[in-house]
């Protein structure tokens, strides 16, 4: 029997650019199905009635939410491709405190943190871009001098961070600061990620990014 | 296998340390327990958790690991024979870790947020999210244990640590703001759950007396009301 597998996701979301690159890197098929937050589908609902949030990965009817909980599972079905999670326990334990920090940051995640990158002015972004700068230079220590964070292969932290930086563009635009010239190495590693056909067909263009959101702003009145 | 090799950096009031105590409970694991003070961070814990500088760590032939749910993860790992503790399935490994991340993001900071509200009306607002948030999880128990005594069905698994661990800080804010959050009428599964799961084997000899936590929360809540007092102004 055939798996049945749908995603409901946004375009624009690196959460959910995550669980296209984990697809992608296991070779799926499956169905994308775009979703509108501000008017949220019966299915969504259904499926992820706690949070109400993208991305969700239904596989033969059954829903699993929360991006990083849905890439593990991806990489636990469809075991025996591209491994995402290394074999070691002691590199496992590293790769997912990685990615909890990335997603919690004692606090605030850096999805958080870049969204008040361009939402909010004065103080507070200034704040943010600070917090920000931080999470990214411990990534780039973190990174060293492996090609990929997962070492020789790109792996599970890659997958989890790899998303954010066609969010760059749209960061730097509205932060007014570069990425580049403070983790050279980070963005060196993104290219290298967007050789990837995984990653390359799953990112979305930095540019488009960039209009959705000052299509954003102009909707959450920050204008 | 010597009890050097497996060493944890926890504090005895804190749910988190708790949770790996009990994980090295099932695994019949020999380990020594480096108790902190927080207030004087040990070399150790610095150079082990140097992000977050956070007790639980566990260190395993001179390793560190941090991050509980991390934590317990590489448990089930390293020590692979049973009992097991997540599931095995992937299905149910990824509802173990949605609960898990539910508890700690969003139910344990309602929890917190009990003792940071100010005033009556925040106080029953923050105790009435609390309490919602067990409706939720009362849920999911049921979805998950099927009917058995468990989340994790006979014997405790990932998720009863992940919540167990909090039944001690429950306590306290229900003694301290003289309600009730763990309903009997409201929470059936997880009011039964939660006495079995104190009665535990790997859980009753690790869990902080709940009466000693309560004091020990009551003795530092009243210290930070004092140096709030005693704060000067904001300029």
């Amino acid at each position: 029997m055939a798996d049945e597998i749908i995603l409901l996701d946004l375009w624009a979301s690196m959460l959910g650019m995550r669980v296209r690159v984990a697809l992608a890197e296991k070779g799926l098929k499956y169905e994308y199905r775009e979703q509108d937050l501000r008017n949220k589908s019966p299915l969504l609902l259904e499926m992820n009635p706690v949070h109400k949030k993208i991305p969700v990965l239904i596989h033969n009817g059954k829903p699993i939410c929360e991006s990083l909980i849905i890439v593990q599972y991806i990489d636990e079905v469809w075991y025996n491709k591209s491994p995402l999670l290394p074999s070691d326990p002691y590199q496992r334990a590293q790769a997912r405190f990685w990615a909890d920090y990335t997603d919690k940051l004692n606090a605030k995640s850096l999805y958080e943190l870049g969204r008040q990158l361009w939402l909010t002015k004065g103080e507070e972004q200034e704040t943010a871009k600070k917090g920000f700068m931080e999470c990214l230079k411990l990534l780039e220590g973190e990174l060293g001098d492996k090609p990929y964070f997962g070492g020789e292969n790109f792996g599970f932290l890659d997958v989890a961070l790899v998303t954010f930086s066609c969010w760059f563009f749209a960061y730097e635009s509205f932060g007014n600061f570069s990425v580049e010239a403070e983790c050279p190495k980070l963005v060196a590693w993104s290219k290298r990620c967007m050789e990837k056909e995984s990653v390359s067909s799953s990112l979305e263009d930095p540019l488009k990014i960039h209009g959705f959101v000052i299509m954003m702003r102009k909707e959450l009145g920050a204008e | 296998m010597a009890g050097s090799e497996v060493k944890v950096l926890g504090t005895w009031a804190s749910p988190f340390a708790l949770r790996i105590h009990i994980a090295l409970g099932i695994k019949s694991v020999t380990y020594e327990w480096v108790e902190e003070n927080l207030e004087a961070k040990s070399q150790l814990l610095l150079e082990s958790n140097p992000i977050n500088k956070q007790v639980p760590v566990l260190i395993h032939h001179h390793k560190p690991i941090c991050e509980s749910l991390a934590i317990l993860q590489y448990i089930d790992e390293a020590w692979p024979s049973a009992p097991s503790i997540l599931p095995s399935d992937p299905y149910h490994r990824a509802v173990a870790r949605f609960w898990a991340a539910y508890i700690d993001h969003k139910w344990f900071t309602w929890l917190k947020g009990v003792a940071s509200a100010e005033g009556a009306e925040a106080k029953k607002a923050a105790l009435d999210q609390v309490r919602e948030g067990l409706v939720v999880v009362e849920e999911a128990f049921g979805k998950c244990s099927k009917g058995k005594d468990f989340f994790s069905g006979d014997r405790i698994g990932y998720l009863d640590i992940v919540l167990g661990c909090f039944l001690g800080w429950l306590y306290v804010a229900e003694k301290r703001n003289d309600v009730k959050l763990l309903d009997e009428e409201k929470m059936p599964g997880l009011a039964a759950w939660a006495i079995k799961f104190c009665l535990d084997g790997a859980v009753k000899d690790v869990m902080p007396d709940k009466d000693e936590l309560l004091d020990y929360a009551n003795m530092v809540f009243q210290a930070m009301a004092k140096a709030k007092l005693n704060a000067p102004p904001n300029n």
